[in-house]
């Protein structure tokens, strides 16, 4: 196919239907959930389940054909299920980025699953999210000591040979969702979280394994759930491990510990799938509050006069029209990192790439969108002084901006981790 | 659908032109920014390419369509090669790609065939103003009606090879519109000065100050015959190509940034195993797929016709001269002190990369 610029129908069908649900289910339950953290908005995600029942799956992991029911049989036309993900996450997130956490379905949990999973794993942990009750899953990944350096994670994983089981031992922090993946509500189905942990400490990454820790699992307890500086309708959990036991079938990939580090590589493209969703979700945060800027400067009739040269443009009219080029070109590259997962192209450049551009755009916007707005930013009426906050974890989750530079780095410059620290 | 994989012709066009990028121009560059010159021999590879050939039915001698996104692939890759090259293989485009678009059939007949077949020759446009708040959209240079014509007052600025030129495109504000004209080369009134500009890059391109004193123009020669022709597509296609080839120039500095990071040794490691520098070749990479994939956007808007491609040239345009300030500026710090000095490339870059604040009207797709 030639280059081209035509969003997808399904797309903008999702885009249109997703523009509904921001204005009329979050935007208006946004504050409150700021200001009430910890409260689950039950009526948004039943109705949010039962939307997506109706529409064919709940899963944000996205089908094999991409196309959905119609795709393979009457054309072959090619998968667009990472784009249309990413197209989902943006509106929902332009809604509330937190409300998107709160969305059911298997976030990055079934995501780990879906890019490291065998498909007997797939057809086993995925298929639960389109049954009767919303469900969650979540991926564990950070501990006290391990955070951007991933490979320090301590958590131990032992496979007892009697039972063949793999017993589980650590603690994780800053698990997105990790009390409704985790909890047992009445609202809610049987979801699961993913333990990273590692099967021989001294193997380093090549120790390294994720696990699927189905909710109830006796040993696992949810220990704390974090104050934030903005997202706080998503829940942050602190989860321990103490003697938790799992089935053998319950590893992601391979169980034997590799002198090299494809196993923790094939772990880590998990990310290459991950960030330009992420990247994506920034993209929702940055366009909502530049919308909203619009919106106000219009009612105050300030016009931004496209198409002037930038000398005889206002301070104003140069940050807004700076702001639409960085937003178009942030989202241009979660498209093409999506586009290029869908069409089974190694992304990992232009994964991190997106992450990388949309934390730095997604931070900037809200930030001088509140400036500009001054005390109408700053106020709590309004819902810009949020949206900086809600911001901010973008540049930070999933990979910060920095850890993102290293990896875009090591790619165009060819080296490994040991070459580039 | 979105895909970004170019079309097996496109493909083929882009390797070709990046042999000629590569191989001719980059080889030429320093000594033709050193000489003020550019060998026609040179010039005549670039044109041998066909690229405007190629965005010509066969109506009017060329052997293709146009198509703005190709225009944008073809650009990146020369500019890469190196910016004053690029500009003077194109600068017949200035001239033809307009009447292609907006042209009356007549003008499409008069010109279109006799600029495509053979050798490269000059002909050109003369759209910049040598004023610090240029608008393309509000020109002084006036055009006012007069019997059954029209007469053009004014001056115009960075005019490529405007001494040469067979004919020109002066771009003029008539009745609050800026509209093109085709003015000869043995117009009374027309004067090109003898001098060439002397700016901060482009040595190589001889850009020439024009001034345009009653300079009668028959009612046939307004470019799409006597009701006009829309400008605002005109000047996104410039917009465009001006993003594609800062495209070019920073993806050059960034190359040769990088490579130059894996070589130099400091500290007992190369350059580039540093995050200070690693981290600013993210950035530089970074920014530029992003405004590359704009102006790709942009184009492709611009071939189907899209409402917003007006705007989207335009921010493509300013972008790119961002980005492209950026880029150079960080492959010079790169470089260090050899950065500095006139035997790398990157500081030239870095003069051409302020350049693209102000280079619209010097190509076209």
């Amino acid at each position: 196919m030639p280059i081209e610029f035509e969003s997808p129908k399904p797309i903008t069908q999702a885009q249109f239907m997703l523009k509904t649900v921001a204005d009329e289910m979050i935007r208006p339950r946004s504050r409150y959930f700021d200001e009430h953290e910890h409260e689950i908005p039950w009526d948004y995600i039943e109705f949010m389940h039962m939307a997506m029942k109706a529409s064919g799956g709940s899963s944000l992991a996205p089908r094999e054909n991409g196309n959905g029911k119609d795709g393979g049989e009457k054309e072959k036309r090619p998968p667009i299920g990472y784009q249309l993900i990413a197209a989902q996450i943006e509106s929902l997130a332009y809604g509330d980025l937190g409300f998107y956490h709160c969305l059911p379905g298997g976030g990055l949990g079934a995501a780990a699953v879906y890019a490291a999973g065998t498909p007997e794993q797939k057809a086993k942990f995925l298929a639960r999210f389109n049954e009767e009750k919303p469900t969650f899953a979540s991926m564990c990944i950070t501990e006290s000591g391990a955070g951007s350096d991933n490979s320090a994670i301590r958590t131990r994983a032992g496979l007892d040979e009697a039972t063949k089981e793999w017993v589980i031992n650590g603690e994780k922090i800053f698990v997105t969702g990790g009390d409704k993946s985790f909890t047992e509500y009445e609202k809610l189905g049987k979801g699961f979280i993913v333990i990273w942990a590692t099967i021989d400490p001294t193997a380093g990454r090549g120790g390294m394994r994720a696990f699927v820790v189905e909710s109830g699992t006796p040993g696992v307890q949810v220990t704390k759930l974090e104050h934030k500086l903005g997202i706080r309708c998503s829940d942050t959990a602190s989860i321990s491990l103490v003697d938790a036991r799992v089935p053998f079938d319950n590893i992601l990939g391979s169980a034997t510990v590799e002198k090299s580090t494809s196993g923790f590589k094939g772990a880590m493209a998990t990310f290459d799938a991950t960030r330009p969703l992420v990247a994506a979700s920034g993209v929702g945060v940055a366009r909502a509050a530049l919308e909203f800027l619009k919106e106000k400067l219009a009612e105050n009739g300030v016009q931004i006069r496209y198409g002037l040269p930038r000398q005889k443009l206002t301070s104003i009219e140069r940050d807004v029209i700076d702001m639409d080029i960085q937003l178009k070109s942030a989202w241009l590259m979660v498209i093409k990192a999506t586009w290029m997962a869908d069409n089974k192209k190694p992304n990992a450049l232009e994964a991190s790439m997106s992450k990388v551009k949309s934390g730095d755009v997604t931070t900037k916007i809200t930030q001088k969108v509140v400036e500009i707005l001054g005390p109408l930013g700053y106020s709590r009426e309004f819902l810009a002084e949020k949206w900086m906050r809600d911001a901010k974890i973008t540049d930070i989750y999933e990979g910060t901006g920095q850890i993102n530079r290293l990896v875009v780095a090591r790619q165009i410059l060819g080296y490994s981790g040991s070459e580039l620290r | 659908m979105y895909s970004f994989d170019p079309t097996e012709e496109q493909q083929m066009l882009i390797d070709a032109v990046k042999k000629y990028a590569v191989n001719d121009l980059r080889a030429a560059a320093h000594e033709a920014e050193e000489n003020n010159e550019l060998p026609k021999k040179l010039i005549n590879k670039g044109w041998e390419l066909g690229l405007l050939q190629a965005s010509i039915p066969e109506a009017y001698g060329g052997f293709g369509e146009r198509n703005a996104v190709t225009g944008v692939l073809a650009l990146e890759e020369m500019a890469f090669g190196d910016l004053a090259g690029t500009l003077a293989v194109t600068t017949p485009s200035l001239f033809a790609t307009p009447i292609l678009l907006a042209g009356s059939e007549e003008q499409k007949q008069t010109y279109l065939p006799k600029i495509v077949e053979g050798e490269w020759r000059p002909y050109t446009a003369a759209l910049i103003e040598y004023t610090f708040d240029f608008d393309p959209n509000e020109l002084k240079t006036s055009a006012t009606h007069h019997g059954d014509g029209y007469v053009l007052n004014g001056e115009k600025a960075f005019v490529p090879f405007a001494k040469d030129a067979e004919s020109l495109l002066v771009y003029a504000k008539l009745d609050g519109q800026s509209q093109a004209f085709i003015v000869g080369k043995d117009a009374v009134g027309l004067i090109v000065n003898e001098e060439r500009e002397q700016l901060m890059s482009l040595n190589a391109l001889p850009l020439y100050r024009v001034k345009l004193d009653n300079v009668k123009v028959p009612a046939s020669n307004r470019l799409g015959g006597e009701s006009g022709h829309d400008f605002d597509l005109i000047l996104a296609s410039m917009r465009v190509a001006n993003a594609s080839v800062a495209v070019g120039v920073a993806n050059a500095a960034f190359e040769y940034s990088k490579n130059y990071a894996k070589e130099r040794e400091a500290f007992g490691m190369k350059i580039a195993q540093k995050q200070a520098i690693a981290f600013m070749l993210a950035e530089m990479r970074t920014e530029i797929e992003a405004i590359r994939l704009l102006t790709w956007e942009a184009a492709w808007k611009l071939d189907n016709g899209r409402d917003d491609a007006i705007n989207e040239a335009y921010l493509a345009s300013i972008g790119a001269a961002d980005m492209a300030m950026m880029v150079t500026d960080r492959a010079v710090q790169i470089l260090g002190g050899h950065g500095y000095i006139r035997e790398h490339p990157v500081e030239m870059w870095m003069r051409n990369g302020r350049g693209f604040a102000m280079f619209t009207g010097l190509a076209i797709v």
